[in-house]
Order: structure tokens, then C-alpha cells, then sequence
């Protein structure tokens, strides 16, 4: 049986050609970018080639303010932990929103008791975070703003260019969690006038444990890392090299073909969605926004629970993912769907389907063959489809 | 998370789905809002002894697996065998359950209590279990 992976939003293959990029870091060229002598000074010349690279990808004024870390996690933990013990040890306001990846949700939430005042800005049921909203919740004493440039559920992209001058003009740094939008959408950082912006290589193609924060010039920071000063204070520890170099090449390819595989994913995206709606009554598009991502297709089958169809669609080789409870060992829907307004019930038949650079037209006619049958057979099994989900229920 | 081999097998294979025509008894339980609900019909002679049990879930794997296999542990008990039948008989008949999914076959042996009581209520006898919640008839997912 054939795997038809079509969970990129989750994580990505490596790109051959960032492993081949990677592949004289290891054995090779194994050198300390810390170390003097020549083994050392070479590993420091190709990271900070690396650094170069991606700083000019994501629009930087200088490569000093890419700091490499562990991954989108760690980047999204230190632009508040290093900075708020600088900007406001003893407390303050800090405001992100409601269906941010968990890797800012929790640590606004671990703040919030550490004494910190928090504010969760709901996204419109379009899937946007708006500039009303936004400045609703700002006060005096608000410290940081996080907002994502993309939602890795939905895949609304936010206006930051209507969002960010609000928590300039309150004296907030802002932050945004890019990790879903790099290398599939135009994103610079000085152009959107952001403070800092998460990212991770595992997204684009290259390998799992790089991620990066862009740190613009100037901002106060307390490494939460400490040891040997590496990444210029900001993060000790010996740099991962191959991974700085895969994480670059592999961004570089991203750029290189942007816009022609946005339209060519966006186009079976569409298609892979109205064939679903079309195919099978009661499902639907959870959002219809233009501003969205190109590759992301999130859907909702009602009257279905969302593990079922995960694990059916596995059986045929297929892997999507949901955000139904039962998926993910709570017993609450996804954040994200219940932020927009989506209920409960719907949310447990929820899809998300993540195409990328390996997906072919092919590819999602066969899930969409794949799932029809399914759907069918569960909504069959179910006591109560037609009650609540038959013709006079939906009317 | 993950599930075992039998479950997994019941999963892919559910047995006796579908609703028994006039059964003896009916039982269904749970909530649309957490996105499990199960029906379960029996058949009942008249030595008490359940002769038949189908059933229909709406839910995630484990909900379907001990659904499914609650309709064979059943089948050839008495009811009162049967109405003793707990979580845990059917979790380890499936070879165990992920702790987050214990929830599940609670579903299955509500449901199970549920339609034995009915059986017994239409019988004019006294039910063994009363206090089970019975999912709600009039619950509207297109409300609000």
C-alpha cells in the first residue's frame, strides 16, 4: 500500500537537496564554530553564511538578529521569558490571541499565573484577528503582543501590517509566530514592522530541532540558555551547523519557487475542497477567507468523529489530521475550531488536509475517492445522523 | 496514543451493527457535545438469557471497538450476567485501553445497562440500574 502523506502543516521531508547541503557538516567539516583553529573557523564561516541567508530571506536589516534555537518552540518561549525579565520582571500585561499554537498559548497562560495580567483576543469566525479587537484589550503597562502570521489549523494569514502599529503605540513589543507561513507566503519582517518572529526549519523542508527567532536590534534579552555565550549572548550552546545550513538551504528553495507553487497549491486545495463538498452533503470549508494559506485545507464533516476518519483514512494509507477530542488524549475540541465559533459537535468532525511539494493532483483525487466511502459508512454506523444531520435537520 | 491490535481490529471490523426491529430492549447514552453516542438494541428470551445485540455509535476508535465488542461478550448471558459486565471487563477483553480512552467503554456498559432496563421496564419489572443518564432526544445541533 502506498502512503499518501498529506499532513505537511504537521511536518515536512527533508528536501534531498538541503540533506546533500547538510550531509559534509557532519563527518566532514565537524567543527566548533566557536573554536579558533581552522576546523573551527570554518564551521563559524558556513553558520553565519547560513544566519546571512536566512536573515535576508525573512527581510532582516542585519544577519546578528537571527538567533538560532531548538525550533518554533523555543523561539516562541524566549521572545517572552528573555525578554519580559528584562522589560518587566515584576509583572505587567501581556496580550496574545486565542488559537495560537501552544507553544505561545501555554507559556501566556504559565505566565498569567506567574502573576503576569493576560488578555486572549478572539479571532472573528473569518478566522482573523482584528485591529478592533486588538486595541479593546491594550493598556498602559501591556508589554508584549503575539500575534501569528498564520493559523496552523485554518490557515487564515493575520493583517500584522493593521495589528502591529496598535502595540507600537502602547509601547508593546510585538512578536509573531511565523513557523506556518515562512516559504509559502511574502514575509518581511521590517515591512510588517515586527520586534521578533518565531521559525522552524521542519516546516520547510529541512530538518526537525532548528528553528530561529529574529530579534530585532536593540531589545533587552536575558538568554534563558546560559553556559559558553553562544548566538551572541542570546542562546548558549554549541550551534548546530548542519542544521543551520539545512535550515537555510532549505528556505532558499522555498523562496526560489514561491509563487508558482503557491498558485499550484492553492489550486488543488480549492479543488480538493469543493470536491468534498460537493461529493458529501453537510460538509463544509470552516473558513472562506482570501487571506489564507495556499496549502491548507481545513473541513468540516459533520456528523462524523473526527479519529474515526483519521483512522480509516490511515488504513488506505492516507494521513490527514483533525482536531477532534478524541484525537488528542483531552476531551476538549481543537482551541483553534472553538475560538471561531465553530461548536463543539461540529468540531469533532473536523479535517485538516496539508498539502506541499510532493503532492500531486493525483494525490487528492485519490483521498477525496478515499474519503467518500468512509464518510458514507460512519455516518451509516452513526444512531443519530439523520436525527440530528438527515434532510429536515439541516434544513 | 496508541491502540491495541484488537482494537484496532473491531475497530476496522465493528460486528452486529445495526438495530434490532422491534428489540426487547434500547439503551443509548452519551452526548453529541463530546462527540460519542451509542445504541444498542437486544433481543431477550424467555429465560432472561440476551439472544441478539446490535448496535450504533457515532465516535472515535474506541468508542466503535467496545461498542462492538460489548455486542459479543453479551450475546448468550442472562441479563443479570450481563448487567454486571464493567469498564474494565471491556477494556481488558480488548486488551486494554489508552487512559484517555477509558471514557469509551463506560459508553458501551451504559448502554448495555440502559437497554436491559428498558427491557425490563417493558416487562413491568423492576430495572437493575436506574440511575444512567439516557442521551438527550431533543438535543439540536443546529441550535444557537
Amino acid at each position: 500500500m502506498t502512503t499518501t502523506y498529506l499532513d505537511y502543516a504537521a511536518t515536512t521531508p527533508v528536501d534531498v537537496r538541503v540533506l546533500d547541503a547538510m550531509q559534509p557538516y557532519f563527518a566532514t567539516h565537524f567543527g566548533n564554530a566557536n573554536s579558533l583553529y581552522k576546523t573551527g573557523r570554518d564551521a563559524y564561516h558556513i553558520l553565519e553564511a547560513a544566519r546571512e541567508n536566512i536573515a535576508t530571506a525573512v527581510g532582516a536589516a542585519r544577519p546578528s538578529e537571527i538567533v538560532f534555537t531548538s525550533g518554533g518552540t523555543e523561539a516562541d518561549n524566549a521572545a517572552f521569558v528573555s525578554t519580559l525579565r528584562r522589560i518587566a520582571p515584576d509583572g505587567g500585561h501581556l496580550v496574545t490571541t486565542a488559537y495560537e499554537h501552544p507553544a505561545v498559548l501555554d507559556m501566556v497562560k504559565w505566565l498569567g499565573k506567574q502573576g503576569y495580567d493576560t488578555s486572549f483576543v478572539r479571532p472573528r469566525p473569518d478566522g482573523h484577528i482584528h485591529a478592533d479587537d486588538l486595541e479593546a484589550v491594550m493598556r498602559d503597562d501591556t508589554k508584549i503582543v503575539s500575534i501569528m502570521h498564520s493559523n496552523n489549523e485554518i490557515g487564515t494569514i493575520n493583517d500584522l501590517k493593521s495589528l502591529a502599529p496598535i502595540a507600537r503605540a502602547h509601547g508593546a513589543l510585538f512578536h509573531t509566530d511565523a513557523v506556518q507561513s515562512l516559504g509559502k507566503v511574502p514575509l518581511n519582517v521590517q515591512d510588517l514592522d515586527v520586534d521578533m518572529a518565531s521559525f522552524s526549519a521542519h516546516k520547510v523542508y529541512g530538518p526537525k530541532g532548528v528553528g530561529a527567532l529574529y530579534l530585532r536590534r536593540g531589545i533587552s534579552f536575558d538568554a534563558m540558555l546560559k553556559g559558553g555565550g553562544q548566538e551572541g549572548k542570546k542562546r548558549s550552546g554549541t550551534q548546530n551547523v548542519a542544521g543551520a545550513v539545512g535550515f537555510a538551504k532549505a528556505v532558499e528553495i522555498c523562496l526560489a519557487n514561491m509563487d508558482s507553487e503557491a498558485v499550484r497549491l492553492s489550486a488543488l486545495r480549492d479543488h480538493l475542497t469543493s470536491r468534498i463538498i460537493n461529493s458529501l452533503e453537510n460538509t463544509q470549508a470552516t473558513v472562506l477567507s482570501d487571506l489564507r494559506l495556499p496549502n491548507i485545507a481545513p473541513l468540516l464533516i459533520n456528523g462524523v468523529e473526527g479519529e474515526s476518519m483519521l483512522l480509516q483514512l490511515d488504513n488506505q494509507g492516507f494521513e490527514v489530521s483533525t482536531g477532534s477530542a478524541c484525537s488528542s488524549g483531552s476531551l476538549a475540541a481543537s482551541h483553534v475550531l472553538l475560538s471561531i465559533g465553530v461548536p463543539q459537535e461540529i468540531a469533532h468532525g473536523s479535517l485538516r488536509v496539508s498539502l506541499g511539494r510532493f503532492t500531486q493532483a493525483e494525490d487528492v483525487d485519490r483521498f477525496v475517492d478515499a474519503l467518500i466511502p468512509i464518510v458514507e459508512r460512519l455516518r451509516a454506523m452513526s444512531p443519530v445522523y439523520e436525527r440530528y444531520f438527515g434532510k429536515k435537520g439541516n434544513g | 496514543m496508541r491502540y491495541s491490535e484488537k482494537v484496532m481490529e473491531h475497530f476496522n471490523n465493528p460486528r452486529n451493527v445495526g438495530v434490532i426491529e422491534s428489540a426487547d430492549g434500547t439503551g443509548e447514552v452519551g452526548n453529541i457535545t463530546c462527540g460519542d453516542i451509542m445504541k444498542l438494541t437486544i433481543d431477550v428470551d424467555d429465560n432472561d438469557i440476551i439472544t441478539d445485540a446490535k448496535f450504533q455509535t457515532l465516535g472515535c476508535g474506541a468508542a466503535i471497538a467496545t461498542s462492538s465488542i460489548v455486542t459479543e461478550m453479551v450475546k448468550g448471558k442472562s441479563i443479570q450476567n450481563a448487567a454486571t459486565l464493567t469498564k474494565q471487563d471491556v477494556a481488558d477483553e480488548l486488551g486494554g485501553l489508552p487512559s484517555a480512552k477509558m471514557h469509551c467503554s463506560i459508553l458501551a456498559t451504559d448502554g448495555l445497562k440502559l437497554a436491559i432496563d428498558d427491557y425490563l421496564i417493558k416487562q413491568g419489572r423492576e430495572p437493575i440500574s436506574g440511575e444512567i443518564k439516557s442521551a438527550d432526544p431533543n438535543f439540536d445541533p443546529h441550535a444557537d
